[in-house]
Parts: C-alpha cells; sequence; structure tokens
C-alpha cells in the first residue's frame, strides 16, 4: 500500500476549476516532485492536502485513511507536514520556541502541570528543548537559538522551517518550493539537508518546484501539473523528454 | 394595527439614519479594510458643529447644516492622514487599537470643550405631521426618508457612474493593480473618508433633531449598531448597508415596543452575533476566500 | 546569564525563592497600607490598583498573547461581581472568609463559563469581527444585567459586605501573575502564542487554534470575573454602568501602554494608570484625552519598533 493514494482530486472556487482530476500515489521512503509552470495549482494541491482546502471531488488516503475532511491539525497529528511558499514563521517567536511549538502534540501535559511547575511538567519540557535542539543541530541553528525568527537571514528562515515541519514527526513531509530566493550554493546546501533528512528520519518528501533542473537531480518520480490538471508522470527522465512538458515550459 | 405601523415607520426612520452611518462604515472598510471605529463620533462631531453653527454663531441653517459636513468631511481625511495611513501596512490590531484612540480622543476634546451634560437642542425640522388615514408620520420622519433616499440615489449613481466612483471601486478590488493603472490611491481613500464623514454628518445632524439634546458620547451607541447593520448587510457592499440599516432600525423599533425596552440593545447586538454565525458575509456580502 | 541563573534554580530552591519574593511583597503592601508612609488618599488605591492589575494582566492573556482584542473584558468582569457579590449578599450563614472564597471562586468560574460559552460560536471569526462581537457581547451583559430583578437592575446592587482588603487583592492578583508568566512557558501557552504569530502555520503544526483561543479567552475571563467580585466588594455597590464599554478600554490602555505581550509592563502600568489620575486630582477629563493620545501615538510609534515604550524599559525578553 502507497503511504499517499490521491485519487481524482478537485477543487473548484466560485466555478472556476483551479485543480482536477489529480492521482498521487507516493510510496514510503520516496522523494516526489510536483512540478508545473506558475499557476498550474501546485500549492492548491498543498493546501488541499493539508486540509487548508476542502476538495469538492476525490479522495486522500494516508495509509489507507482518509485524509480530506480533516482538520489541518488533525491532518498534522496524522502525520502530514508542510512548508509554506511565502515563509510563515513564529515570527516573534525564538528559533528554539518555533521547533518546539511544533512538538505541541508529542509531549503533552495538562494546562495545570504548566502551572504548578510539576515533575512531569519539567521532564516533558527538558525532552522537548533535548529534542528540538537536535533537529535545530541538523539544519545549523544550534547557534541561533535563542534569536527571535524575524531576525534570521532568508535563507535560515527556509531552513527554521523545514525543521519545524520535521519536528512534528510527520510520515509525509510537503515542502513548497523550498529554494525560492536562494542563490545557487544556499541550494546546493539546502538540497543536501534534505537527502540528510530523508537519511537520517527516514521521512517521505514531496517537493514542489518550478525549476526543472534542481527536481529531477535528486527526485525519483516527477508529476507534472498544468492549469491544474495533469499533464505527465513518471521517472524524471520519460516525465522531461514529454513533448507535452516541453511545450508547456518552453511555449509553443 | 396603527401602533405596528408606526412603530414601523419609527423603525424606518432610526433605520435610516444607522445605513447613512453604516455606509461610511462599508466604505471605508471597503477601501481601507479597517472598521474605523471612530466613525460614530464623527456623528456626534457633526451634531455639535450645528450646534455651534447655529445657537453660537447664529449663521441660517442652510449654511449651518453645509457648514457641519464640511467640518466632518475634512475631520474624516485629516483623521486617515494622521492616524491611518501611517498604519497602512500594519497588522489589523494595531489599526484597531490607533481607531478606538481616535474615537476616544474625539469623545474626550467634546467632553473638554462641551462638558458633560446634556445640552439641549430645538430640532431645524419645522415641517407639520403628515396624517395618513389614522397614521400620523411626524415631519422628521418624511425629511429622515427624503434625504436618505436622495443620498442613497446619488451615491449609487455616484459609485458607478462617475470616474471617481469607479476609482474606488477599483481601489476596492485591489489596490496595488488599481495603483498600477494608475489611480491615485491615496486620493481615493480620503476622497473615501471625506464622503463617509459627509455622510455620517448628516446623520449627525438627523439624530440630534430626532432627540434633540447632545452629549459627548451621542455617537457612540448608533454608531456600533450601524456596524452591525454594516455587517448585517454584508461589509464591504453598499446596497447591503443601506438594506442592513433599515432593517436594524425596524427590528429595534418592534422589540422595544413589543418584547422589552431595556432588552433593545441586546437584541440588535444578538442579531450581529447570529449573522456572523450564520452568515459571515451578510446579507449581501460577497465570500473572499484566504490565500495561503 | 538570567537563563543560567533560571536553569541552576531548579526544584525546591526555585520554590523557596519565588515564596520568598512573595512575602516580601506582600510586606511591602502590608507596609503601604497600615504604615503611614502613605496618607489616606493614596491608601485608598492600593486596592483598586491590584485589581487593575488582575484585569490588566488577565486582558494580556488574550490581546497580548493570542493577539485577539476582545473589548468586552468589563463584561466579564461584571459576571464575576454580580456572582460573587449576590452570593456573599444572600448566603449568610457562612463565616465571611469562606464566603467571600466561595463568592470570589464562583465570580471566577462563571465569567470562564461566559468566556467559553461565547468564545465557542464566536472565536471562528478573527480580528476585526471577533473584536466587535466581544464589544457586542459586553453590552448584551450589560443589558441584560440591566433588566434583571436579582442584579438591582439599573438602580444596581447596594449593600454588598465591604470583604475586599489588601491581602485578598494580593493573592489574587500573585495568582494571576503567576499563570500568566507560567502559561507563556507551556506548551499551552506557546501554542497561544503562535496563534497570534501565524493561525495557518500554527495549524499546520497540528495547533488546534479554537480550542486554544477559547483557553485563552476562558482564562483571561475567569481572572477578570474574580477581579469583579474584588471590585465588588471594596465599593459595596453596583451598577450596570460601572461595566461599560468605556471600562474595557480603560483596561486596553492599561495593556497596550505597558506593552502588548509583557506581564511586568502590564501591571507597572496597571498601577501608574490608577495612582496619576488620582494625583493629578483635577484632570479627570484629561484622563480620557491622555488615554487617547497614547493609544494612537504608542500605535504608530510602535511601527519602527514592536513593544510599547514601557515594555522597552525593561530589556528582559518576557514576551515570547
Amino acid at each position: 500500500m502507497a503511504l499517499l493514494d490521491v485519487k481524482d482530486l478537485g477543487i473548484s472556487f466560485g466555478g472556476l476549476k483551479a485543480v482536477e482530476h489529480v492521482n498521487l500515489s507516493i510510496e514510503k521512503g520516496e522523494l516526489f516532485g510536483l512540478i508545473g509552470p506558475n499557476g498550474a495549482g501546485k500549492t492548491t494541491v498543498f493546501n488541499l492536502l493539508t486540509g487548508v482546502y476542502q476538495p469538492t471531488c476525490g479522495t486522500i488516503l494516508l495509509n489507507g485513511k482518509k485524509l480530506e475532511g480533516k482538520s489541518p491539525a488533525e491532518i498534522s497529528r496524522r502525520g502530514v507536514a508542510r512548508t509554506f511558499q511565502n515563509i510563515r514563521l513564529f515570527k516573534r517567536m525564538t528559533v528554539l520556541e518555533n521547533v518546539m511549538v511544533a512538538f505541541h502534540n508529542q509531549v503533552t501535559y495538562s494546562l495545570l502541570d504548566g502551572m504548578l511547575h510539576t515533575k512531569r511538567y519539567r521532564e516533558a519540557e527538558k525532552q522537548v528543548r533535548r529534542q528540538a535542539a537536535t533537529i535545530l543541530d541538523v539544519f545549523g541553528l544550534e547557534d541561533e537559538k535563542d534569536t527571535l525568527a524575524v531576525n534570521l537571514p532568508y535563507g535560515k528562515q527556509r531552513k527554521l522551517e523545514i525543521a519545524r515541519a520535521l519536528a512534528t514527526s510527520p510520515q509525509l513531509l510537503l515542502l513548497d518550493e523550498p529554494a525560492a530566493g536562494m542563490n545557487p550554493n544556499e541550494t546546493k546546501e539546502l538540497m543536501d539537508t534534505i537527502q540528510l533528512v530523508r537519511k537520517q528520519y527516514g521521512t517521505t518528501i514531496l517537493l514542489i518546484e518550478h525549476d526543472m533542473k534542481l527536481v529531477s537531480g535528486i527526485c525519483e518520480k516527477l508529476l507534472v501539473l498544468n492549469f491544474g490538471t495533469e499533464l505527465a508522470s513518471g521517472v524524471p527522465e520519460e516525465v522531461l523528454k514529454n513533448p507535452e512538458v516541453v511545450t508547456a515550459y518552453l511555449g509553443e | 394595527m396603527e401602533s405596528i405601523i408606526e412603530q414601523i415607520i419609527n423603525g424606518l426612520r432610526t433605520g435610516s439614519i444607522y445605513a447613512l452611518i453604516a455606509l461610511g462604515y462599508t466604505m471605508v472598510y471597503g477601501i481601507a479594510k479597517m472598521i474605523n471605529f471612530a466613525h460614530g463620533d464623527i456623528i456626534m462631531v457633526g451634531a455639535y458643529s450645528l450646534y455651534v453653527f447655529i445657537s453660537k454663531l447664529h449663521i441660517p441653517v442652510f449654511f449651518a447644516v453645509l457648514l457641519s459636513i464640511l467640518v466632518c468631511a475634512l475631520l474624516g481625511i485629516a483623521m486617515e492622514k494622521v492616524a491611518y495611513k501611517p498604519l497602512r501596512n500594519a497588522p489589523p490590531l494595531a489599526v484597531l487599537i490607533t481607531a478606538i484612540g481616535m474615537s476616544f480622543l474625539l469623545q474626550s476634546l467634546a467632553l473638554l470643550i462641551f462638558k458633560a451634560n446634556p445640552i439641549p437642542f430645538k430640532s431645524i425640522i419645522k415641517l407639520a405631521p403628515v396624517k395618513v388615514g389614522s397614521i400620523t408620520i411626524a415631519g422628521i420622519s418624511i425629511i429622515t426618508f427624503l434625504v436618505t433616499t436622495i443620498i442613497m440615489l446619488s451615491l449609487t449613481l455616484f459609485i458607478h457612474y462617475t470616474r471617481s466612483g469607479r476609482a474606488m471601486r477599483a481601489v476596492s478590488e485591489d489596490r496595488e493593480a488599481a495603483q498600477l493603472m494608475g489611480i491615485d490611491v491615496n486620493h481615493t481613500i480620503s476622497m473615501v473618508f471625506a464622503i463617509g464623514s459627509a455622510l455620517g454628518a448628516v446623520a449627525g445632524i438627523l439624530y440630534v433633531c430626532q432627540y434633540q439634546t447632545l452629549q459627548p458620547t451621542l455617537g457612540a451607541l448608533p454608531g456600533i449598531k450601524a456596524f452591525v447593520a454594516a455587517v448585517f448587510g454584508g461589509i464591504g457592499s453598499v446596497p447591503g448597508a443601506m438594506l442592513g440599516g433599515i432593517l436594524l432600525g425596524v427590528i429595534e423599533s418592534i422589540s422595544k415596543a413589543y418584547i422589552s425596552s431595556e432588552l433593545a440593545d441586546a437584541i440588535v447586538f444578538g442579531v450581529l452575533v447570529l449573522v456572523l454565525l450564520l452568515k459571515p458575509s451578510g446579507l449581501l456580502g460577497k465570500n473572499r476566500i484566504e490565500k495561503v | 546569564m538570567t537563563q543560567k541563573i533560571r536553569e541552576k534554580m531548579t526544584g525546591k530552591n526555585r520554590w523557596f525563592i519565588m515564596i520568598g519574593i512573595m512575602i516580601a511583597g506582600y510586606a511591602i503592601c502590608a507596609l503601604l497600607a497600615e504604615g503611614n508612609l502613605l496618607n489616606r488618599q493614596m491608601k485608598s488605591l492600593i486596592v483598586p490598583a491590584g485589581i487593575n492589575i488582575i484585569l490588566a494582566v488577565s486582558l494580556n492573556i488574550t490581546t497580548g498573547f493570542l493577539g485577539e482584542l476582545s473589548l468586552g473584558h468589563a463584561g466579564f468582569m461584571a459576571i464575576g461581581a454580580y456572582t460573587g457579590a449576590i452570593f456573599t449578599k444572600y448566603i449568610t450563614f457562612l463565616p465571611p472568609v469562606v464566603a467571600f472564597f466561595i463568592g470570589i471562586l464562583l465570580g471566577g468560574i462563571m465569567a470562564a463559563l461566559f468566556g467559553i460559552l461565547i468564545g465557542m460560536p464566536v472565536l471562528r471569526l478573527r480580528g476585526d469581527y471577533l473584536a466587535i462581537v466581544t464589544l457586542a457581547f459586553g453590552e448584551i451583559i450589560r443589558s441584560v444585567i440591566n433588566a434583571m430583578h436579582i442584579t438591582g437592575g439599573a438602580k444596581g446592587l447596594a449593600k454588598i459586605p465591604t470583604y475586599t482588603n489588601y491581602t485578598w487583592v494580593y493573592v489574587i492578583m500573585i495568582t494571576t501573575v503567576l499563570v500568566a508568566r507560567r502559561l507563556l512557558h507551556s506548551r499551552q501557552g506557546r501554542a497561544i502564542v503562535s496563534i497570534r504569530e501565524n493561525t495557518i502555520a500554527a495549524e499546520a503544526v497540528g495547533v488546534q487554534v479554537t480550542r486554544y483561543k477559547i483557553l485563552a479567552f476562558a482564562i483571561a475571563a475567569f481572572f477578570a470575573g474574580m477581579a469583579g467580585v474584588l471590585y465588588a466588594h471594596n465599593f459595596s455597590i453596583l451598577k450596570p454602568d460601572n461595566f461599560d464599554y468605556n471600562k474595557s478600554i480603560d483596561i486596553l490602555v492599561f495593556v497596550v501602554l505597558g506593552g502588548m505581550g509583557s506581564v511586568k509592563g502590564s501591571t507597572i502600568a496597571a498601577v501608574i494608570l490608577t495612582v496619576l489620575p488620582e494625583v493629578l486630582r483635577s484632570a479627570d477629563d484629561l484622563r480620557k484625552l491622555l488615554y487617547a493620545l497614547a493609544l494612537i501615538i504608542i500605535m504608530i510609534y510602535k511601527q519602527g519598533n514592536k513593544r510599547g515604550w514601557l515594555g522597552r524599559l525593561f530589556k528582559k525578553k518576557e514576551a515570547v
């Protein structure tokens, strides 16, 4: 059984079909690329997968269990995490706190524990701090842990977003143009980190990108969207040779 | 039967005033995406200006009315320039707090100048009541209906058929795109504040003619109720504000007469809560999808 | 630096220090109230100042931590005040201390229940709308109290036993401050702050937004309710108009002036703004004007730097 199984997914906004007939099957451990020109509906697919939008048709199964109709928080708890194209950090919280928020559903104690600083609270907090610090280490953010997120340089903000998503210990990680706005060096470094994350945490990743070269380098499978529908899917070599894909990217 | 019709007429009169105020809220919200909390106090300024021009400076009624409207329009423009413009890209919370501050500022200035004691004011409307069958319609009601109808018609024509009206609609649809199309956004926003405040002044004048007494807080409650009306009709929608205002006035008048005068306010605010729960976009408003 | 000290002060050690500070604080309060340092007028301000601290800190939980403007805080205060006062007025067979204690708790719980009741449907709304609806609810509460018999209607509820003294106020105030500060360092508090910072991202990492909004409203209402009970038993008479929209704004001014999100700031602002108008006796009309100017200027000034000026006097990073 595939980790994520999407069938005939679609949504329309006031009669306008933004996404239609999208099928997607991602195996555990895969690095899957979702590509397409601007406005093709890639982010909309992410919003559908994470419950930000409710699909008008189709099914989304994670490990065989229905995801559609669930709230974003519930979907996060079931193991789908994401980053955002336009970075959405908790700006006036520190780097460490940003990641600590993401442990919200894993290390729990009651409000009363928190008010009385019980043993349970202290141990849980210690554990969260340790785990959060470990993740920050992986992303090279350990020295900035007490910096406010808003004060981080752009590249590190992107990294922090991934670190935060990873802190929810997802089975499936959705990255929305993680390399947007980065220079080639930063991009390279980021891709290395993503590979490292895969190895270390065994996370399955679905990645949006419109730089085809970049995607074909690291992704094992691709789905190309254009005008909200599937244009092609399969392994990168085949997909990128597909004449329709070439036309969509280069124009007639 | 007569009494219920009279209550409805009363409701329509108050409702017309709410509608005029609600127009200001809705237009400003449409264009600046903010609730101008101080809008209710513009009504108060309008009422006090009229009082000063007539009772203190003895200016003829017609000019006094015009001057009061002018004072409020200028005040609206000034308020936007001084307090709201610096916050155009600020978080909504900051804008809202500033607007509350503005409202407090106007009230406290009135308090300092005119003191808290109510000032009696004789209505400038001297039209005799009209009897239709067994129903009496007060002169003030007739004038209120007339004025409101004329204003609403001209406003609708203005928004749809003039250059400035088109600019207004464009800016409220998409500020940046409008700017790229060569529309002077600052100018358009100023204009909306001016029009909204001028309508507020008219509402203030009608209001004070109805209640014949002045207090620094006189704008607060009608202001909030008119906001309820704007939300009821669908905030951002001009016809919505008119409809919402009139409906709310009738609801209030009927509840006062047949349920409880003490609970009438609670019922009006209850309407707001219900609307927001059942149809947050209001009667004539449109749904917007947040971009992620 | 403080972080290190904090880490060292674990467990029992930290409790001792904290209790020490609390006792010292109480001793200062007692000295001010009983000693000869202050004149009568100033002494009479100790209780209102404490009540205002409770109100300001509790409003800070919704407005500062959660980032939602609540304009009905006086409404929650009213619910607490009337609940507590009616209880102590009619339950006469209990010893005063017990009756008052139960009254305070009841007032808090009732206000919190209303906070939840109001919150459940309404907190799905955002920003502007939520602010207006809280305002509307404040007014609804006031007009319902006005129309009820047991509350004495517009004439007011009189002859409430004057149980409030600085000890009660101090205890409740310390509890409020402690709860607010500890909330910030708990998973629940972090969830609340994350909603303020970015609601969509908070949802995406699994924070149930509605639930935590309601939690923040309930905690804030709880303490506002308790403050109301203290208020009722300080003046012995209650009128619905004590709890109008202006009262809510007064509390908001404490929070904004102290720096939104800063517990220390709210505390200091509440004290200063309780004492100052009394010192500048004649200036009650002026007070409103100054409050108004303060709100506007702070907000515009804040565009360049993110905290209220009072908050910035204390460099420690307290607001998360």
